[in-house]
């Protein structure tokens, strides 16, 4: 039993390395091992190295923080349909970035970049609103959940819209194209603005594992067993909050990995977090990659924008979860 | 008597303006077997989850060791107090280990894994309940009986002197229900741990424990030996209703018996 995770986990490692070596190589231009090593100066090398690589580390840091942020959501909401995006967190990042974006500000505080501090006041307003919502009505009903989660995000699409509406068209065509998320990214800059998100939200995610575990038991147990229930929330509120601010910021809402990835993990591995948040996390990372390498590769030259091609193989998978009832069976029993 | 291991004074608890607790005062000695009964509302989960601070709002004090539960951290309490909720419904895909080794959390420091002593205790407790052949299974395809020993299985895990339980035979075949009051006599005669039961079985709590609480209306109306509970028109008091009593055949303590409607 438990060998077979820890079997299940070092597979998903080797995808992970798998797609992370592949991907950079394939695209438009097919690119050899040779090539990548000569010398600077050459076309073929310089998009492997400043465009495809980075590109495909940014990918994978969204994918991941999608997908653990995701699983950290089901744990403590105790719902397999929750996440950054069904719960307004996605949209409510989104508006803070495209306000930065519309009143043309430009700074940063402490090498954080206004956008992604934008965006991260977007997304705790999200989870603070629909949480609060949530409890108040007892019960935690998933019903309550969607709700709040649908209302908030028709909000701030509203908003977006209205900020598009006194837009330009240059603008509008902008912030059309980056709500659509993607990877159009050029040079290492982009990836190291991501980083900090990544590696702090995670780190406290990977930090909170034992409590995650009881969370989703409820807080009665949670508390019963020593859980400083209220601390522990705030600090995976922050925690996701602040790595989805970071993302969306930079790629966009992408949808639907925070749903994807964590559920087909607990099928795989099960609900013990110790498995499954290293599980959710590597998957998440990898399935975002080959996304992202699908929308470069299948109307080349062209791009489809990688939240296109998420939400088209989530939505129907989406449905799924809700008409099978499986999210009842399997994951709650 | 032995000595006060949970002292309760002047308990008050009100939820939206609703006065659930009324001033409670009462004491839990060290190795009791104490049933809490009362009618539907009375207030016997709140005053479980108060004694686990999981209701933290309350005015009054509730010592342990004569020390206030408020100066306590949650984890140190939890190593002090286990509880057992009332069947609640969703539970992720646990297995029945893992769901266990979840118990030696309060004995866990930040940034370490389960020691050798954490797993030997989940043994232990698994051994003691006698459902170490369900250690790999998912935790959801439990009998309700079978989920309710596991409960118990890792509330035990978390090593506390005092386990604290909301109606664990509530909905149960009576081999599980007998299975369970044999383990909680287990774990109160040859561990001398303290159990402090909610539960709506009156017959049950007057045969198995040696202590009775009747709360009505959030007030302690009857504190004292469980068997005197049957006296003096305290249960018709208590549930504003008449009872049958009868003897029971072997050990003759006084029982209620079962009721015959009458249209």
């Amino acid at each position: 039993m438990k060998q077979r995770k820890y079997i299940v986990l070092l597979i998903l490692f080797f995808l992970a390395i798998g797609v992370f070596a592949l991907a950079p190589f394939l695209g438009m231009e097919s690119i050899s091992i040779e090539t990548i090593l000569k010398s600077k100066g050459d076309v073929k090398a310089d998009i492997f190295w400043k465009i495809r690589l980075p590109r495909v580390i940014a990918a994978f840091c969204a994918g991941a923080v999608l997908s653990i942020s995701g699983m950290a959501f089901q744990a403590m909401f105790r719902n397999p349909l929750a996440t950054p995006f069904t719960l307004g967190v996605s949209s409510g990042a989104a508006f803070g970035a495209t306000l930065y974006l519309k009143i043309g500000l430009i700074f940063s505080i402490f090498g954080i970049q206004g956008q992604s501090l934008f965006a991260f006041i977007g997304a705790v307003t999200s989870i603070i609103f629909v949480y609060g919502i949530t409890k108040t009505k007892k019960g935690f009903s998933t019903a309550t959940m969607l709700i709040a989660g649908v209302a908030i995000n028709f909000f701030f699409s509203s908003l977006i819209l209205f900020l598009q509406y006194l837009s330009d068209f240059a603008d509008s065509f902008r912030i059309i194209r980056w709500l659509m998320g993607g990877f159009e990214i050029v040079g290492f800059r982009p990836v190291l603005t991501i980083l900090p998100f990544f590696v702090i939200g995670s780190a406290i995610v990977f930090i909170l594992i034992n409590e995650l575990n009881l969370l989703t038991l409820g807080d009665d147990i949670a508390l019963s067993r020593g859980v400083d229930v209220k601390k522990v929330k705030a600090a995976l509120f922050f925690a996701t909050s602040f790595m989805v601010g970071g993302v969306v910021s930079t790629c966009g809402p992408i949808g639907f990995i925070g749903m994807m990835a964590p559920h087909i993990c607990r099928l795989l591995i099960g609900a013990e977090h110790r498995f499954l948040t290293p599980a959710s996390f590597l998957f998440g990372g990898a399935f975002l990659v080959f996304c992202d390498t699908l929308s470069r590769v299948l109307i080349a030259p062209a791009e489809i924008p990688v939240g296109v091609i998420t939400a088209l193989l989530g939505g129907p998978f989406f449905l799924w979860l809700l008409l099978s009832g499986s999210s009842e069976r399997s994951i709650f029993g | 008597m032995s000595n006060i291991i949970i002292e309760i004074e002047n308990l008050s608890l009100s939820i939206s303006k609703k006065e659930i607790l009324k001033s409670i005062s009462f004491q839990i000695f060290e190795g009791d077997f104490l049933s809490i009964i009362g009618p539907n509302g009375a207030g016997k989960t709140t005053l479980l989850k108060c004694m686990m601070r999981i209701n933290s709002g309350y005015e009054g004090t509730i010592r342990f060791r004569g020390k206030s539960t408020h100066k306590m951290s949650q984890k140190s309490l939890a190593r002090q107090i286990s509880y057992v909720p009332q069947s609640n419904g969703r539970i992720f895909p646990f297995t029945v280990e893992e769901f266990v080794m979840m118990g030696r959390y309060p004995h866990l420091s930040p940034f370490t894994s389960f020691s050798v002593e954490d797993k030997d205790v989940v043994s232990k407790a698994l051994h003691l309940t006698k459902t170490e052949h369900l250690a790999h299974r998912q935790l959801n395809t439990l009998s309700g009986g079978e989920k309710q020993i596991v409960f118990i299985a890792a509330a035990l895990a978390q090593g506390a002197k005092i386990m604290l339980l909301d109606e664990p035979t509530t909905f149960l075949d009576p081999k599980h229900e007998a299975e369970i009051y044999t383990i909680l006599k287990k774990l109160n005669r040859e561990l001398g741990m303290t159990i402090v039961s909610v539960t709506h079985d009156i017959n049950s709590a007057v045969l198995q424990s040696d202590r009775i609480i009747v709360l009505k209306d959030g007030n302690v109306m009857f504190i004292g030996d469980a068997q005197h509970v049957m006296e003096n028109r305290i249960l018709e008091r208590a549930y504003e209703k008449s009872f049958t009593f009868l003897d029971h055949p072997k050990t003759g303590q006084k029982i209620i018996a079962p009721e015959v409607a009458e249209p």
